[in-house]
């Protein structure tokens, strides 16, 4: 900003001496010089038309009856404020220790009887220079402020919006516990929790990079689609695949979300995880017995679409186990020498656990004990979904009230995967879709995905695979049935499962009809155990018949046909 | 400095040699020494033998230069790492994208 060498515009200057004739003189020789005067005979007189008269510029004799030049200045100062009003002492002393009592009473300058037209001019000019730059910076500092407190207004208001999406969803069910930052920090974390259609979760911990609105800002995409797609069936591979390629596209290249996915079957007791970027996960079983996760993929938001890899690795839990997910700001907490927590502050917190506690608050034990202090939990996010029994958890709720739009009432459905598509692709979420289209059946979508659900497995692998079910409830089968698994996929050849959809419409409600056919061998269902008893109790554990219990129980009648590779459904629905 | 660059003896490769913290406030100086590292070069090494903390802004920066050096043609080589450097590029599985010794 050029400040202007030459005159300044007219003043308002306030002068206050006592002597008649040398205020009469200051004053005219001001007013020659453009400006406006005020003049006042005393300190009193001075302080008060400073207030009414709002001068740019003070010049106040230095020794004055009554209410002195010193204590008129330090007046007029404190009035003054944070504005900047050049206070410049008419003085005749020469002292250094009186013109110092000036200056530390607040003048600004000083100026000598008997008065010099040409210094007075000079010294006005530059104190009003002083003055002008004082008053730009404050503008500017005051603009800095209200632009500054409207963005922090701004980001409080998307951390509410970002705090509806990103620590939702069934966090609140009884065997997850976690802790997220709090309110007041934007980190970038994110947690989210899915019950799915057919029983069951979804959970993910994401990791943001970088700090407040830009961090939180991909959250809101990855909220919708993770859920979204849950709710349909999808399973934890499709939805990482889906977040990936959404990141890839939306964030800057340096951007980009580390992340863990944990898929959980309570049914079948297995987890299936997936870590990119996040430190270790940990699964514990007992006080002895810990197995760790790793990070083995690139954080979402980085490779393409056709170099990502979704795999999920398969991991045996039982009712019981608790599965721990963290976030960065567990490792990076520091104590008060800047030591950080780090990966053996989470081994030791472990080993030093007594029996029984929930490693969930043995953790946050161990931090806290580390740091120090009760307000340790700004920036961390923690997780812990413990294993439970399929039964003991309350189910989906049937879903959203229905829609207002017209759905079809009567109409038939052939659908049918072949060969390698078998092993790739999973046909539910799409054959869901389509029941749902009846709006009297989109109330219903737990119990129809859970039909088609089981249906579908019991055709992959009893029917097309041959898998033995027994294999998976040993340690040791375990890993041998999902290995199997994967071989007998890859080999499948000539084989199918065909899905067949009828679905008309009934004086009381409607009526689906669903026909699922294999390749494969079937079974005898003449003298299966479950089929023939009464009893829904189950002795052992036997997939394919704690499947077909489900499926007794869920649909109005069930016939096998062709040894059990060819299953007719029928699924009745109310008004 | 804390950024400083060279090129190899054959001229091909341009070495950027990072000093202290790796982070947010590195941001601007390592861009410029890539962007304008000069002509003709085939290949990128970052030497963090100096380098004390690297946080996930320098892990953004990496991925920035490996796009501004062909993406997946890119030949990048990240070079003496202390062991917190180290883990921290592991966790991140980032040696599936840069040659890391």
């Amino acid at each position: 900003m050029d400040e202007p060498a030459a005159k300044s515009g007219p003043l308002n200057i306030l002068i206050a001496d006592d002597s008649d004739s040398d205020r009469l003189i200051l004053k005219t020789l001001l007013r020659r010089l453009g400006h406006h005067v005020l003049d006042a005979a005393n300190g009193h007189e001075a302080v008060a038309l400073f207030g009414s008269g709002k001068p740019d510029i003070v010049l106040l004799d230095a020794l004055m009856p009554a209410m002195d030049g010193m204590e008129t200045a330090r007046e007029i100062k404190r009035l003054a404020g944070e504005r900047l009003v050049p206070l410049i002492f008419i003085t005749s002393l020469s002292e250094a220790e009186d013109l110092a009592r000036c200056l530390e009473a607040g003048g600004d300058g000083f100026l000598s009887k008997p008065y010099n037209r040409v210094m007075i001019e000079a010294k006005i000019n530059a104190f009003n220079r002083m003055r002008l730059m004082h008053q730009a910076l404050s503008d500017q500092r005051d603009l800095m402020h209200e632009r500054n407190r409207q963005l922090l207004e701004e980001q409080h208001v998307a951390r509410r919006v970002f705090d509806n999406v990103a620590h939702t969803g069934c966090l609140d069910a009884p065997n997850i516990r976690y802790h997220a930052s709090p309110l007041s920090v934007f980190s970038g974390d994110v947690l989210f929790a899915s019950p799915r259609p057919a029983g069951g979760m979804l959970v993910f911990t994401g990791d943001f990079t970088g700090h407040g609105l830009p961090a939180a800002i991909g959250a809101m995409p990855v909220a919708e689609i993770f859920y979204g797609m849950a709710s349909k069936g999808f399973d934890g591979s499709d939805i990482l695949r889906e977040i990936n390629q959404k990141l890839v596209r939306i964030l800057p290249k340096d951007m980009f979300c580390c992340g863990a996915m944990v898929e959980a079957d309570f049914g079948q007791n297995q987890l299936k995880v997936w870590n990119g970027g996040l430190p270790d996960g940990w699964l514990v079983r007992s006080r002895t017995e810990r197995f760790s996760v790793p990070s083995r993929y690139l954080p979402l938001g980085i490779l393409n679409a056709d170099q990502f890899n979704a795999e999920m690795e398969t991991i045996r839990a039982l009712p019981g186990d608790r599965l721990l997910l963290m976030t960065d700001g567990v490792l990076e907490c520091s104590n008060e020498e800047g030591q950080l927590f780090g990966e053996k502050g989470v081994r030791l917190a472990f080993e030093n656990v007594a029996s029984g506690r929930h490693p969930f608050d043995t953790l946050l034990n161990g931090i806290q004990r580390f740091t120090g202090r009760q307000k340790f939990g700004d920036d961390l996010t923690l997780c812990c979904l413990e294993m439970v029994d399929q039964v003991g958890l309350t189910a989906l709720p049937d879903g959203a009230a229905p829609s207002t739009l017209a759905g079809p009432a009567e109409w038939r459905c052939v659908y049918e995967i072949r060969d390698r598509t078998l092993g790739e692709f999973s046909p539910l979420p799409l054959l869901l879709h389509i029941c749902m289209e009846v709006p009297g059946l989109r109330r219903k979508s737990g119990e129809i995905y859970t039909l088609l659900s089981e249906l579908y497995n019991n055709a992959l692998e009893h029917g097309v695979l041959e898998l033995p079910s027994e294999w998976k409830y040993t340690p040791e089968g375990f890993g041998r049935y999902y290995s199997e698994r994967a071989t007998r996929l890859g080999r499948v050849n000539g084989h199918y499962i065909r899905f067949s959809f009828h679905h008309e419409p009934m004086q009381w409600g409607g009526r689906l009809g669903v026909v699922c056919e294999d390749s494969g061998q079937g079974f005898d269902f003449h003298n299966h155990p479950v089929l023939q008893s009464t009893e829904m109790e189950q002795s052992g554990p036997r997939y394919a018949g704690r499947g077909l219990v489900l499926l007794k129980r869920l649909a109005e009648s069930i016939r096998f046909h062709e040894q059990g590779s060819r299953v007719e459904i029928v699924y009745d629905w109310y008004f | 400095m804390p950024i400083q660059t060279r090129r190899s003896h054959d001229g091909q490769t341009l070495i950027i040699k990072i000093e202290g913290r790796f982070d947010f406030s590195t941001h601007q100086a390592f861009r410029d020494a890539y962007e304008h590292g000069g002509k003709d070069i085939r290949g990128y090494v970052v030497d963090l033998s100096e380098a004390t903390y690297l946080d996930s802004s320098a892990l953004g920066m990496l991925l920035l230069l490996r796009d501004y050096g062909g993406g997946d043609n890119a030949i990048i080589a990240i070079e003496n790492c202390n062991n917190d450097v180290r883990k921290i590029l592991t966790i991140s599985n980032f040696e599936q994208l840069f040659t890391i010794r």
